[in-house]
């Protein structure tokens, strides 16, 4: 089956820093896919590269039968048009109300009421209440930016969603909360989701498929269920937080 | 040897600083291009441009009106300083009328607009870069030049020429101020010199330039802030860049302008 997102050989440097230097990765359509690795392995770069925020310095990345390395103008919006994502820190836009963040998409489609109202419906959707819609984005605890960034994500109910460290800075409550919004809202719209994260529970829980992304390469992928048994050291290492093994630790 | 690896690193320091200052260049220059686009392109996003006319525009109103209710004012007192060494005071009302049209009025209220609107624009657009809202505007199939960079300029070049109008307004009567109640000047004389000397060409210039001042201001508070520099650091380095580079270019600009109008 042609996989929804497939990247080839893509390298990236940033001078003489050598981030991606090949990276093989093909998800299919309706599948959680997730990436995890260290700090700074180049997990970012790689779902920036697929969203045309960041240009290969070589190799392909394609979306369906978009080469999305190389779209430009209306090609590119149909691409774009195609995709939510979750971004770290939120990346809520501060001078915008909570319900104009999440509608913000929709506003040029749709009249200001028609928008505020799937915004709300959107909200309640990741357990917000309507009385949110109008507070400003710095009014919000962490969990609820999150929230809110989760509910901008899906609001046009885009056919692929990305999460970028989804659970990072909260407790492991919220976590929690959060990655079962994620696993629901993905199987409820039957998205493809790309996920990056190094919280192996979030893997656990979000995951279908996992790709451990070290020195610039995919070292293993394969099912969430063959972590344990994979037999692969990077994982090993990884999965169990050990500092000993074939990824180096700084120290 | 050591002298001729000095010279060789102080040549080579030349040449780096060269490239550099090139190699800027060249990047505000496709910006300002890929900008002016954008301003002409749609879609146009009416509200953003409307929100940054009122925050460029009307909230930098009372420090361009100070600035230009204060030198109005020491225009009048220096200029009768001056013309009272050759019996020349009669020319207080005209010369400060000119001087504040055509010159201080769109470069000092220029100045005061770049150290307050560049800055926050480019600590604005810094702070989202760094928090990845622009990122964000783009996965949210939304151009980032066309939602933030073009309102600005646009609400720039056509707020500025205003806020000058204004500020010139003020600056005259500053100096009316200090002319009839400290100079003791009457009043009517006053205005009627200021009417009289005053030309349409004194107006327009000056007009003309507020609005090229606008548009600097604008590019390189945007310049600066999209292409800030990570963390606290890099939004601070951004917003002194900002204000330094706008305030030089609208110096620069001014002599430019100034050749131009005087030749014409």
């Amino acid at each position: 089956m042609k996989p929804k997102i497939e990247l080839r050989d893509v390298h990236k440097s940033f001078g003489p820093k050598h981030v991606l230097r090949g990276v093989d990765l093909s998800v299919q359509k309706s599948e959680s896919m997730v990436i995890i690795g260290g700090s700074g392995t180049g997990k970012s770069i790689t779902i920036k590269s697929v969203l045309g925020l960041i240009k290969p310095d070589k190799g392909e990345v394609w979306v369906d039968d978009i080469r999305a390395d190389k779209a430009r103008g209306k090609q590119r919006d149909i691409l774009l048009n195609k995709f939510g994502m979750l971004f770290q820190g939120g990346a809520l836009f501060d001078s915008l109300k909570v319900w104009e963040n999440v509608a913000f998409r929709m506003r040029r489609r749709m009249s200001a009421g028609d928008a505020r109202d799937v915004a709300i419906e959107k909200l309640r959707r990741v357990g917000l209440g309507p009385e949110n819609a109008d507070l400003f984005p710095a009014e919000l605890s962490g969990g609820m930016q999150k929230r809110v960034g989760l509910a901008r994500a899906i609001a046009d109910d885009p056919e692929i969603i990305f999460f970028d460290e989804p659970t990072t800075g909260l407790d492991p409550i919220m976590s929690d909360v959060i990655n079962d919004l994620i696993r629901e809202v993905v199987v409820e719209m039957g998205a493809t989701a790309l996920t990056i994260t190094h919280d192996m529970t979030s893997v656990r829980k979000i995951a279908d498929k996992v790709a451990m992304l070290h020195n610039g390469v995919i070292q293993w992928t394969g099912p969430v269920d063959d972590l344990d048994t994979c037999g692969d050291p990077y994982i090993d290492q990884f999965i169990h937080g050990r500092a000993e093994g074939p990824i180096e630790a700084l120290r | 040897m050591a002298v001729l690896s000095a010279l060789h690193g102080f040549v080579a320091g030349i040449g780096a600083s060269v490239l550099s200052l090139f190699r800027a260049t060249g990047a505000l220059v496709l910006f300002a291009a890929q900008a002016i686009l954008h301003i002409f392109t749609p879609p146009y996003y009416g509200r953003e441009i409307l929100r940054q006319m009122l925050r460029i525009g009307y909230f930098s109103l009372p420090v361009v009106g100070l600035t230009a209710l204060f030198t109005g004012a020491v225009l009048a007192l220096q200029i009768y300083i001056g013309g009272s060494r050759f019996n020349a005071e009669g020319v207080v009302a005209s010369i400060v009328a000119i001087g504040i049209v055509r010159e201080l009025g769109p470069v000092l209220g220029g100045l005061m607009v770049a150290g307050r609107v560049s800055a926050s624009i480019a600590a604005e657009l810094g702070t989202m870069r760094v928090t990845e809202q622009i990122d964000a505007l783009t996965t949210l199939s939304t151009n980032p030049f066309k939602y933030l960079v073009a309102p600005r300029i646009l609400a720039g070049v056509l707020t500025m020429p205003i806020l000058v109008a204004v500020a010139d307004t003020i600056g005259i009567m500053g100096g009316f101020l200090v002319g009839v109640n400290r100079l003791n000047f009457n009043a009517s004389t006053y205005i009627a010199n200021t009417v009289d000397f005053l030309q349409a060409g004194d107006i327009i210039s000056g007009l003309i330039k507020a609005s090229v001042f606008g548009f600097i201001i604008t590019l390189l508070g945007c310049y600066h802030g999209y292409n800030s520099g990570r963390g606290a650091q890099g939004v601070g380095t951004a917003t002194t860049n900002a204000v330094v580079s706008a305030s030089v270019l609208i110096l620069a600009a001014n002599y430019i302008l100034t050749e131009v109008f005087f030749s014409t």
